[in-house]
């Protein structure tokens, strides 16, 4: 098994403070060095993605004074996916002075990432949360507020407070569009150079230092290299790998796959969540999945038919008797509200057994009739009304009359490029920031977390840690003629030249599906030794032939959406075939990797602390072996004890 | 365009009510004819006021139609490319035919003045008989005249549903409320006027004013 | 269900562009519109012929970034409906369906169905933000928020800049998209130090772009997929006759 990898030496975080924890983020903030404000103009820092953790680094840069070239490949920042993000945004305010602390969001977030964060960290994330919301206030995010003028509070996720500050459910548009409006006034004032439209395809590095990247204008085709002082990847997930997810069309890992081939390591690749209340599919034609937000499982049951044979018979016609609440059956206590990873797959269980409803059989019921015979049709409405009527408007089913239909879908990646407490990645120069790092979430993230984490890292974090390392500037200025800058251009246009010279007989996305459907199937809600090497091999040969069969049509030298997908979904097979590796080495279940050989008797995730209590950062395969070799970072909890979950 | 057309809507008013006095009699409504020469006087000579409300109402009819020219010509610059798709109308009617619908209204206040104030076009056409002159005008004889008199009143009316609504827009009406108010106001204020001013042509053409 | 759809193409911002008809077959009605040109681009691709460039992303009605004109309605017959939640349950089997970009000069087309939205950045550079410099905000609680002005400010700030009110106003007017900023910003009580300048600004930086003057025809709030009210345009104009008059 070890075949598919090399263990390299561990690494340690060097940036990481030490002595009490509620002390290392002062520590560390008083340690770094400072920059002049006169000498921030001659400094220059690239910010890839506008997103929460791009938009609100990049708004906050050009303030401090830094010159900010910002890349998104949307035609405009404020298009970015947070912009989907619809629960809320976790801070430890404690304003219903319910119990809450900063210490107390720790340690949920350590807890409900399966022990498999860093402390220092999360920590620091709880601390800057109650900034976060400050902030956004002040920049006029709508949020929900009471009849005494004060910020509303929600509980989300299962957590005991009501922490999370929400803005009905378009939390993360508001918040996007609050650090869309600080970056586009930055933009008026000439402080951000603002480039729409252009998609990053490569990492400069000079002297072991990154430098720059080399974009192409979507629009022209152009190509061009963008030298600074500090390259910032803000590029958010991954979970477009399988194709199908509640992802927008466009996310990609290309940005991060291109600095972890220049040698950024990748850390914990297979660390996937998936959402338990999505709207299945409908057929071949789905593109995309959507999500449902997790509070209909508040008041909604989820349930299958008894009898495999019963599945095609429509609802209403299965009688009480003939229903399986599975989740109350099994989890008593917890019942439909059980944590994401278990409410998936669990659902995915049922169907494996033949029992799931709807298309292909992948679906079981979100029932609401309980619900409206206890509350009224008008108390469901009031609570759920957009939901329902977003349910009704893509499947065309009214949920007051029939359950809904659920599927889970992948949602968000853990994973990502290892950074240390800076947010540095192995890459000197080049920092990581939200949904495209590794850093703060474990195995497994809480509802309403991601927000905070992006804002944190934007807002509060990278603004004082890029700091530090711009002190050492401003860099040499490098010359586009310079050899490796010539390289990494000529590498882009050549890969470019390649995929459209194929000329196959296969369209990218057909591809793109088959990909999905093997990580689906082996690499997503439950993972085995077998499925995993199967899969390896699956993708090794789809990659194969992708280089031979793919047909990209047009030309380079225009706006060409095929010719864009054929380099991310390219990216894909290698990062897919990573995520394997990961899973594969990984013989324990925790957070959202579950191995099926590491469960307990009674099919519950079984973690093993003894052997796996670190995060798997990987080295990009570049030796004459072909595989990627393995870095530890140990883990030590000295706050938070490792516990088993249990929601019996 | 609201504050121009706000003070046109003003006069139409006035212009409405003073018509309304030809149900009074021949005598009553040259009468009051006359008077309309003599409001200032004796601090005005003869006749000035009159002048001075037509400057003002000229100057408001020559705004009016140059901001609609400067609008008019910015749409069209706006969408260089029509649609091949003819859109659908999603608002109201009364909006989208303010353009063509205030020309209309133009053409008729032209011919208007031509036919009852210079009486240029008028088949009696004697100055200070007003009544006389309006009685000839709408005779049943002449029904093309009326015909093309009441479309242009009821032009009027449509520029007006949507022309007061828009006024008050644009002078900064904005509550939900209000605006249901605002719209109900502009269409009982729009189908007065139209009943007012068709009430004359068609009192003359059933012969109750002869 | 088989239909037809005629689709303007334009290879470049020079091309003239032309409406061309394609036939789609065996669509099921479960597709959304998108879907059903990704099915179409497929088969065009395998043709050899060039796929229809269109603009899109989160495919969940929020992004803003999907822009058709379907059958001369922007983003088609439903209310309140971005095209990528657009269904083909909505069409029946033989129609023809005319999908065109949004027409504007201040959104001139890039390829096909695909326009350049940069204006609508232009206009929130002018003045669409309040000055919050980070670091420098107070407790969030220091300043209480009416919940009537909260949620009105919410609702227009659910604009996700799309632009179909600009496709749908025969003026070629972006005033809704404008006054729904200058609105959500206007009622919060930190919005209160910029608002007259704002208003001003945004409004100058909309006739800058090339944008059209608006005349309350309302067309656009009847495309919103937000459904943001047109009564915000009322609140603009107040806004803007306030600001003017304080500069004299």
């Amino acid at each position: 098994m070890a075949d598919f990898w090399n263990d390299g030496d561990a690494i340690v975080d060097t940036a990481a403070p030490e002595g009490p924890i509620e002390n290392r983020w002062e520590k560390r903030k008083f340690s770094a060095k400072l920059v002049n404000p006169a000498n921030r103009r001659k400094l220059t820092v690239i910010v890839v993605g506008t997103g929460l953790a791009g938009g609100s680094a990049a708004a906050t840069l050009a303030e401090a004074g830094y010159h900010v070239k910002s890349y998104c490949y949307q035609d405009s920042p404020r298009r970015a996916h947070s912009i989907a993000a619809q629960g809320g945004i976790n801070a430890a305010k404690n304003y219903r002075n319910d119990g809450d602390s900063i210490y107390r969001l720790f340690y949920d977030t350590v807890k409900g990432g399966d022990f498999r964060a860093r402390e220092s960290n999360v920590y620091r994330l709880a601390s800057v949360s109650v900034n976060i919301i400050d902030q956004c206030v002040a920049q006029g995010v709508p949020f929900a507020r009471e009849y005494g003028g004060l910020l509303d509070n929600r509980s989300f996720g299962g957590t005991q407070v009501s922490r999370t500050f929400y803005a009905r459910g378009q939390t993360g548009q508001q918040l996007l569009l609050g650090a869309y409006q600080a970056m586009e006034r930055q933009i008026g004032l000439g402080n951000i150079e603002m480039n729409a439209r252009h998609e990053m395809l490569e990492l400069i590095i000079v002297e072991g230092k990154a430098r720059g990247i080399v974009v192409r204008d979507m629009v022209t085709g152009e190509i061009t290299t963008e030298m600074a002082d500090a390259v910032v990847l803000a590029s958010g997930g991954y979970g477009n790998v399988f194709f199908l997810s509640t992802n927008a069309k466009g996310c990609n890992v290309t940005a991060s796959w291109r600095a972890h081939r220049k040698g950024a390591l990748f850390a914990n690749p297979c660390y996937t969540q998936i959402h338990p209340t999505c709207i299945p599919e409908s057929g071949t034609h789905q593109s995309k999945l959507t999500l449902m937000s997790e509070s209909l499982r508040n008041d909604g049951r989820v349930w299958v038919p008894k009898d495999a044979a019963d599945c095609q018979k429509p609802a209403a016609d299965i009688p009480e008797e003939d229903r399986d609440y599975y989740l109350e059956r099994i989890y008593p206590s917890f019942g439909n509200l059980v944590p994401r990873d278990i409410a998936s797959r669990a659902a995915k269980n049922v169907c494996d057994e033949g029992r799931g409803v709807g298309p292909g059989g992948l679906g079981v019921y979100l029932d609401f009739a309980d619900a409206i015979k206890r509350l009224g049709k008008k108390a469901v409405e009031a609570k759920y009304g957009n939901l329902f009527e977003m349910y009704q408007r893509i499947t065309g089913e009214d949920p007051y009359a029939v359950p809904m239909r659920i599927y889970p879908a992948v949602h968000y990646t853990m994973g990502g490029l290892w950074v240390d407490y800076d947010l540095q990645s192995t890459i000197p120069g080049l920092f990581v920031v939200g949904e495209a790092n590794f850093s703060d979430h474990g195995a497994n993230r809480l509802g309403a977390s991601a927000l905070m984490q992006g804002l944190g890292d934007g807002y509060f974090v990278l603004p004082t840690t890029l700091g530090n390392y711009l002190a050492s500037g401003p860099y040499e200025k490098i010359s586009e003629d310079h050899e490796e800058v010539v390289a990494a251009r000529n590498e882009v246009e050549s890969r470019i030249k390649r995929l459209l010279e194929i000329d196959g007989d296969r369209t990218v996305d057909s591809f793109h599906r088959e990909l999905g459907h093997i990580m689906w199937e082996y690499c997503g809600m439950e993972r085995t030794e077998e499925g995993l090497t199967k899969a390896i091999g699956l993708i090794r040969s789809l990659k194969e032939e992708f280089w031979q069969r793919v047909k990209v049509p047009g030309t380079g030298e225009q706006l060409n959406q095929n010719l864009e997908k054929a380099g991310r979904v390219a990216d894909f097979f290698e990062l897919g075939e990573l995520m394997c590796i990961d899973a594969l080495h990984r013989r324990e279940s925790c957070g959202g990797h579950f191995r099926a050989e590491s469960q307990t008797p009674d099919g519950e995730a079984l973690r093993h602390d003894d052997e796996f209590s670190y995060v798997a950062a990987w080295e990009y395969a570049t030796g004459e072996s072909g595989k990627p070799t393995l870095h530890k970072e140990p883990l030590e909890f000295e706050y938070v004890h490792p516990s088993t979950r249990s929601y019996k | 365009m609201a504050v121009t057309g706000l003070l046109l809507v003003g006069f139409l008013y006035v212009h409405m009510i003073g018509n309304l006095k030809i149900f009074f009699g021949e005598e009553t409504f040259d009468h009051y004819a006359h008077w309309l020469r003599s409001i200032g006087t004796p601090l005005l000579p003869e006749a000035w006021y009159l002048y001075i409300q037509r400057g003002v109402l000229t100057v408001a009819v020559v705004g009016h139609i140059v901001a609609a020219t400067i609008l008019a010509r910015r749409a069209r610059l706006a969408r260089p490319v029509k649609y091949a798709h003819r859109p659908k109308v999603q608002g109201s009617y009364a909006a989208r035919t303010m353009r063509w619908g205030g020309v209309i209204v133009l053409l008729f206040v032209i011919y208007h003045i031509l036919d009852l104030t210079t009486l240029t076009l008028n088949p009696h056409g004697v100055h200070g008989e007003v009544y006389r002159n309006v009685a000839e005008d709408f005779a049943p004889g002449r029904w093309y005249v009326t015909l093309f008199y009441t479309l242009s009143i009821v032009a009027v009316g449509l520029h007006l549903r949507h022309g007061l609504f828009s006024a008050a827009r644009t002078l900064g009406q904005q509550s939900p409320r209000s605006a249901v108010v605002v719209r109900a106001a502009a269409l009982v204020l729009s189908v007065t006027l139209v009943v007012g001013y068709l009430s004359v042509p068609f009192a003359v053409l059933v012969g109750l004013v002869d | 269900m088989d239909i037809q759809v005629r689709v303007w193409r334009q290879s470049g911002p020079t091309d003239t562009g032309r409406m061309v008809s394609y036939d789609v077959k065996d669509i099921s009605p479960d597709a959304s519109f998108l879907e059903m040109l990704d099915v179409l681009n497929e088969k065009l691709i395998l043709d050899g012929d060039d796929p229809i460039a269109f603009d899109h992303d989160c495919r969940e009605g929020i992004c803003g970034a999907c822009s058709m004109v379907i059958d001369g309605t922007a983003h088609g017959p439903e209310k309140a409906t971005t095209t990528c939640q657009l269904h083909m349950r909505h069409f029946k089997q033989g129609d023809t369906i005319d999908v065109e970009p949004w027409r504007a000069a201040a959104f001139p087309v890039i390829k096909d169905l695909v326009v350049d939205r940069t204006a609508f950045d232009q206009i929130i550079q002018a003045g669409g933000y309040i000055t919050a410099p980070t670091g420098a905000a107070p407790e969030a609680h220091a300043t209480p928020v009416p919940k009537a002005d909260a949620d009105l400010a919410f609702e227009a700030a659910t604009c996700i800049g799309c632009g179909a009110c600009v496709a749908a106003c025969p003026n070629g007017s972006a005033m809704l998209f404008t006054a729904a900023k200058v609105a959500h910003l206007g009622l919060m009580p930190q919005g209160q130090p910029e608002r007259d300048t704002r208003v001003i600004d945004m409004l100058q930086a909309q006739d800058d772009a090339g944008f059209g003057g608006c005349t309350n025809m309302g067309e656009c709030s009847q495309v919103c997929p937000k459904g943001i009210p047109l009564t915000l345009i009322g609140r603009l104009n107040s806004d803007y006759r306030k600001a003017v008059r304080k500069q004299l």
